[in-house]
């Protein structure tokens, strides 16, 4: 769980001010480098989805979202719903290092006793806004959340984190129609757009294209283009593309990698949920180390 | 009789508008059935009409109420139970939201719309979630009773509302103590009765009474969580029970009074009326309810076989 001095350092300047695009690349490095580490200790978790997630949670968390890690439940504060619960890693590492935790809680994943549960619940871990772990529910709760704050005054943002196999559900479709009725401000879905599930591509097990053509037809108000949801400086583009003038609610497609960051388990569905074996480890890990040590260099 | 049990709910809504700004109302497209369009009309700000998607809406519902918010959510009872029970089950119940799941036209009161709209599961499935109270009302006024109780809770309560209107009962003051209210002292048998079933029960015990039966009328509109303590000292007292319900004898109301009286290690005959294990039909209600052993005299025979 050691993260370097200079990883430290974007940690602490973090209390003050927003990271750039460079700075929260190394940090979604080094989170996905922890997430790497902590799956394969414990042997259990979902690999995939929590890769193909690390950047966009990093520049939501360290850039972007209004939080405050002293005070989880302060009324003003903007929502995150991780739809694709079984991302869990990649929430807690992103919590933990945000401080609303110890990070030396993270080995305790999905331990019995531990507040890690095997998916997000809001009642054990500080920080999560909602449990999940049934896909399909989050863009229903965001909308109930963004029309609690029309109706009480206030200006916080409900960002709602999904993947393409988590839009299978017919609920969600349920919430896309209830959205464009109402239109909340401030409601944000983001679709992590990996295009593999748990039993093999989006093609194969359901295909969704075009998604940007769905959710236009359902009325939702779509970001002009997909953006490349592992770049950083791409993510803060479609963050300014949130602030821009529009109708709501809004939703961005991002383009990104299941299994991110490991050449051999980049897009491979069975990569969504197996436990990450010694071997594997051993020869995927320096690969993420060599991507941070990378991106420290470009600083 | 009394006023229709849903256009006491409805109009109790719109008037705890006024002094729970909190109250927030979801239905899904049957509002003018379920009678909640009477607060949407008063407080429109505050009313959604989610359309006909109930897994959405209870939903929708958690998030208002993880912002302060206390929903009451709306739509024929087996609708919710079937199409929400995902959503019940993994946010409302498993986060302890203050929501209220309002479960119109509960049992066969939606009569002539036939199986595939009466509720016949909906306590079996509402009883078995953690953190889920469940109170199946007996007459308007304690329909009433239970939306101000469940209004006070911080975590969900599902309410079991029936469509009809029904002979009033007596007022239960304690209503909000969740205890067994006894209608009726006796010594022979003890009769416990759910939701509507209550005025069969306390007509039956009238025809007995005549015959040299005393039967003791408890009327248990919780469910969940179950008196066992005031259940067992009437059992203990007569001996004998009989357990009504509109609802599958499988996993509901008498289900859940077996299951505490066991843990009271106490011998008793006992016998069960409700729908059996079976799909029912369409029909005239009371003739319906009647056809599926549900009615005064069905009630009185089964008190004289078990007093037998
Ligand atoms: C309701 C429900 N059905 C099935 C599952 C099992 N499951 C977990 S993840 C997953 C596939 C998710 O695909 P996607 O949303 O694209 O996630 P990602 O690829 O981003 O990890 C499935 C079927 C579940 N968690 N919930």
């Amino acid at each position: 769980m050691e993260l370097d001095t200079l990883v430290q350092s974007l940690l602490d300047k973090k209390r003050n001010s927003p990271l750039s695009a460079r700075e929260l690349a190394v940090l979604a490095a080094a989170f996905r480098l922890t997430m790497f580490d902590v799956l394969h200790d414990r042997g259990t978790g979902h690999w995939g989805g929590a890769s193909s997630a690390a950047e966009l949670t990093t520049a939501l968390y360290f850039n972007r979202m209004q939080v405050n890690p002293n005070d989880p439940h302060w009324d003003d504060r903007d929502r995150f719903i991780l739809s694709k619960g079984h991302a869990s890693m990649n929430l807690y590492t992103i919590l933990a290092n945000r401080g609303y935790f110890p990070v030396e809680d993270l080995p305790g994943f999905r331990k019995l006793g531990s507040h890690l549960q095997g998916h997000p619940s809001m009642k054990k871990t500080p920080g999560v806004d909602m449990s999940t772990g049934a896909l399909g529910h989050g863009l229903s709760i965001g909308v109930g959340m963004a029309l609690a704050a029309r109706l009480s005054g206030k200006k916080f943002w409900t960002y709602v984190l999904s993947g393409e196999g988590c839009l299978n559900e017919g609920q969600t479709w349920e919430a896309m129609m209830m959205g464009a009725k109402y239109r909340p401000e401030r409601l944000v879905m983001m679709i992590d757009f990996n295009k593999v599930q748990l039993d093999g591509t989006m093609n194969d097990i359901m295909p969704l294209d075009s998604l940007v053509d769905k959710f236009k037809a359902f009325g939702w108000n779509v970001a002009p283009r997909a953006f490349n949801g592992h770049d950083t400086q791409d993510i803060l583009e479609s963050f300014t593309w949130m602030d821009s003038d529009g109708a709501w609610p809004k939703a961005v497609v991002y383009d990104t990698i299941k299994g991110k960051g490991v050449s051999f388990m980049e897009g491979k569905s069975a990569w969504h949920g197996a436990p990450i074996d010694d071997k594997s480890f051993a020869e995927g890990r320096p690969q993420l180390v060599a991507d941070l040590e990378r991106k420290e260099a470009a600083l | 009789m009394s006023i229709a049990m849903r256009d006491a709910f409805g109009a109790k809504l719109a008037e705890l508008g006024n002094t729970h700004p909190e109250l927030v109302v979801l239905d899904a497209d049957v509002s003018s059935s379920t009678k909640s369009a009477i607060f949407g009309k008063a407080f429109p700000n505050r009313f959604f009409n989610c359309g006909v998607a109930e897994a959405n809406m209870v939903d929708v519902a958690a998030g208002l109420a993880t912002c302060g918010y206390h929903p009451v959510v709306n739509a024929f009872a087996i609708f919710l139970a079937l199409k929400g029970t995902d959503q019940i089950r993994n946010v409302l119940c498993y986060n302890h939201l203050p929501v209220v799941v309002a479960g119109a036209y509960g049992g066969l009161s939606d009569s002539f719309d036939g199986a595939s709209h009466q509720s016949i599961t909906d306590i079996a499935i509402m009883r078995a979630m953690p953190n889920m109270e469940v109170i199946v009302p007996a007459d308007s006024r304690q329909a009433e009773q239970a939306l101000e109780y469940a209004l006070a809770q911080s975590g969900p309560v599902y309410i079991r509302l029936n469509r009809n209107a029904m002979p009033e009962l007596p007022e239960s003051p304690d209503f909000a103590q969740r205890k067994v209210i006894t209608l009726r002292t006796g010594t022979c048998v003890t009769i416990a009765a759910n939701g509507i079933t209550t005025s069969m029960a306390m007509k039956a015990a009238e025809t007995l009474a005549a015959e040299g039966i005393d039967a003791e009328v408890l009327t248990i509109p919780f469910v969940k969580p179950l008196d066992g303590a005031g259940l067992a000292a009437s059992v203990r007292k007569t001996g004998k029970l009989l357990t009504i319900e509109e609802h599958t004898v499988v996993g509901g109301f008498g289900s859940a009074c077996t299951e505490a009286l066991a843990r009271e290690q106490l011998s008793y005959r006992y016998d069960a009326v409700g729908i059996e294990d079976c799909f029912t039909e369409t029909g005239a209600y009371d003739a319906l309810l009647a056809a599926y052993g549900l009615s005064a005299d069905a009630i009185a025979q089964r008190v004289r076989n078990l007093c037998r």
